[in-house]
């Protein structure tokens, strides 16, 4: 049990002491922005400084972005193109926007790895996201694997990886959204 | 009149209009929609044309092999562990049918059936039968060794099988494309490789929509808007444009040839690739130019090409290589499974680019592919509306035909109506 006066506190936070219901309602909140298509929001839910967003094709869960084809490879510029690219009217795909409902459980954390200001915490879960446009529904069901890291007091994601279960990409037909 | 119940007249009319003296080309929305014409093209079509299977770098070694749905029939890919030599099977076994390669890649001696542990060598003989003394002396078994695809060869690396015996061979049957492969192929010597990671995604459109689509320079500009603008805030110089020229190769396959903004991982420099690899790329430019002579070297490095083999191959040679294949499941729906092919051996920083490029522009999860889909889609969705009975594909027929025309559709389309026979010439109906 973690006694009170070892909570996190605002403009320290130690990710030893951080426990799975403060990573959850972490990741719900993301969830919850993502479903409201508050990407701009979502954004700010991301570490200062480097980070990576990566979806390995179906058929090669472990890729690596630098020698193998994966579906998205972002660092923090290009995903801040992503999120311009799905604000605008011009990303047809998703304008007008799907409706999603993402859904994560099955959280584990690992072990905070590193010290001080570059530690960073490994947390796995499972999500499903459902995705609904035009009368058609799809779905992507996977793992999240994230390292998040404490940011101004607060948690958040250093890189963020969505590896999909299903062994092709054709029930969803594309993945034009963020998982 | 309809009015006293009578049907309307039914024309027997090409469904592929091609009208030169008033510069129209159409094709009916028929050929798009009819569950009818579906299954006459996975006849005329599908089991009498080459079809790509896959890329001999995928099965590098005796015992590689991989599991290929090819024309919607489960096939594999596997180098004979004795022989060395490529075969394609169909995948199942000639006892009762069930599937003997269960994987979806791997290297293997043997092919064991699990239903009755029938065993199949990589050369496809039969080696073991469990019980073999129950059967009479008499049966032959060295005629029940797996089948191997009526036609199988590859050109330059790229493997295709025919379902036809009588079908023309390979060569005959590239015709044109032959050029085209040979300047991807030559880019790197002929050492290529498809990197790992496949795109398996569906679009609920015909498949033919696919097939046009690309190798339609004529929709880049308004569909992929979000890309160019992607590109520019990574310091591409999108002024030039595109320039370039569409060219018939010869039975029913097209490619468009054109000059871009964008680079080239073999061999244009642009921004995006960062300073670092100015000098790779130099590099990589004079030996072009060292074995090819200037000409072909400029080419093979600053030319990018949307090929498209009939019936369901595309080649895009151009800020990365995709290997493309697609296959319907009906009027309105098909499979796409793409593969990046690449130089083997490339150096690490331009092979990143080169999975940048492929990702964000060719990628189901980029920046322009979803919209593809999005436009198939939604032609679809247009047909299901009735009321307009032909889609118009004259862009360019009174002019040499340049990289945003329609001359490579048509192309397409002529060879398509050739292959479906009298039935690409049938009830269209009020037809006019």
């Amino acid at each position: 049990m973690t006694s009170l006066d070892e909570r996190p506190t605002a403009g320290k936070l130690d990710l030893g002491l951080v426990r799975r219901p403060e990573v959850e309602d972490f990741l719900y909140r993301e969830a919850q922005l993502l479903d409201d298509w508050d990407l701009d929001t979502w954004l700010t839910l991301w570490a200062p400084g480097p980070t990576r967003y990566v979806v390995p094709c179906n058929d090669d869960p472990d890729g690596d972005p630098a020698t193998d084809l994966v579906l998205i490879d972002d660092d923090e510029l290009r995903m801040r193109l992503r999120v311009e690219r799905l604000n605008s009217r011009k990303a047809h795909r998703e304008y007008p926007h799907s409706q999603t409902s993402h859904q994560v459980t099955n959280v584990i954390l690992g072990a905070p790895e590193g010290a001080g200001a570059d530690a960073e915490l490994p947390v796995t879960a499972a999500f499903t996201v459902w995705r609904f446009r035009h009368g058609k529904a799809s779905y992507y069901v996977g793992r999240y694997q994230y390292r998040l890291v404490a940011a101004g007091g607060e948690l958040r994601i250093r890189a963020k990886r969505s590896v999909l279960a299903m062994t092709e990409l054709r029930p969803a037909g594309d993945l034009a959204i963020l998982l | 009149m309809t009015m006293t119940g009578e049907a309307p007249p039914v024309n027997t009319v090409p469904l592929v209009d091609e009208d030169v003296d008033h510069h129209r080309f159409r094709v009916h929305r028929d050929t798009m929609t009819s569950a009818e014409i579906y299954r006459e093209e996975l006849e005329r079509i599908f089991s009498h044309c080459w079809l790509y299977v896959g890329h001999e770098s995928e099965v590098a070694q005796p015992g590689d092999y991989v599991r290929r749905p090819v024309g919607g029939r489960p096939l594999f890919m596997v180098r004979g562990a004795k022989s060395g030599q490529l075969h394609v099977f169909h995948n199942t076994c000639t006892h009762r049918g069930a599937v003997v390669c269960r994987q979806k890649a791997g290297n293997a001696k043997v092919f064991q059936c699990f239903y009755h542990a029938w065993t199949f060598d990589s050369e496809g003989q039969l080696t073991g039968v469990p019980g073999r003394d129950a059967y009479g002396e008499k049966l032959d078994f060295s005629a029940l060794g797996l089948k191997p695809v009526a036609r199988m060869d590859s050109y330059r690396g790229f493997v295709f099988a025919c379902f036809d015996a009588g079908a023309v061979d390979l060569g005959t049957y590239l015709a044109g494309a032959r050029e085209y492969l040979d300047l991807v192929a030559d880019s790197a010597d002929g050492h290529m490789e498809i990197i790992k990671g496949t795109n398996e995604y569906c679009i609920g459109a015909n498949w033919k929509l696919l097939a046009e689509n690309s190798v339609d320079g004529y929709h880049a500009v308004s569909t992929h808007d979000t890309y160019f603008k992607y590109l520019v805030a990574l310091g591409t110089d999108l002024k030039g444009g595109v320039q370039g020229t569409a060219r018939d190769l010869g039975n029913g396959h097209a490619v468009l040839e054109y000059a871009a903004p964008w680079g080239r991982p073999i061999a244009k420099w642009e921004p995006l690739f960062g300073e670092h690899a100015r000098e790779e790329i130099a590099a990589l430019r004079a030996s072009l130019v060292e074995r090819y002579g200037p000409e072909r070297a400029s080419r093979i490095a600053d030319t990018n090409r949307n090929m498209l083999i009939f019936p369901n191959l595309v080649i895009n040679d151009i800020m990365a290589i995709t290997v493309r294949t697609f296959m319907p499941s009906g009027p309105g729906q098909m499979d796409v499974t793409a593969w990046e092919l690449a130089p083997k051996d490339e150096l690490p920083q331009l092979r990143q680019r080169r999975l940048d490029s492929f990702l964000t522009f060719l990628g189901p999860a980029g920046f322009a592919t979803p919209d593809d889909l999005e436009a198939l889609e939604s032609c679809q969705q247009g047909f299901a509306s009735g009321g307009v009975e032909w889609n118009d594909i004259s862009r360019g027929m009174a002019r040499d035909p340049e990289a945003n025309d329609e001359a490579q559709m048509r192309a397409f389309w002529r060879r398509w109506q050739q292959q479906m026979g009298d039935s690409a010439c049938q009830s269209a109906r009020g037809a006019q």
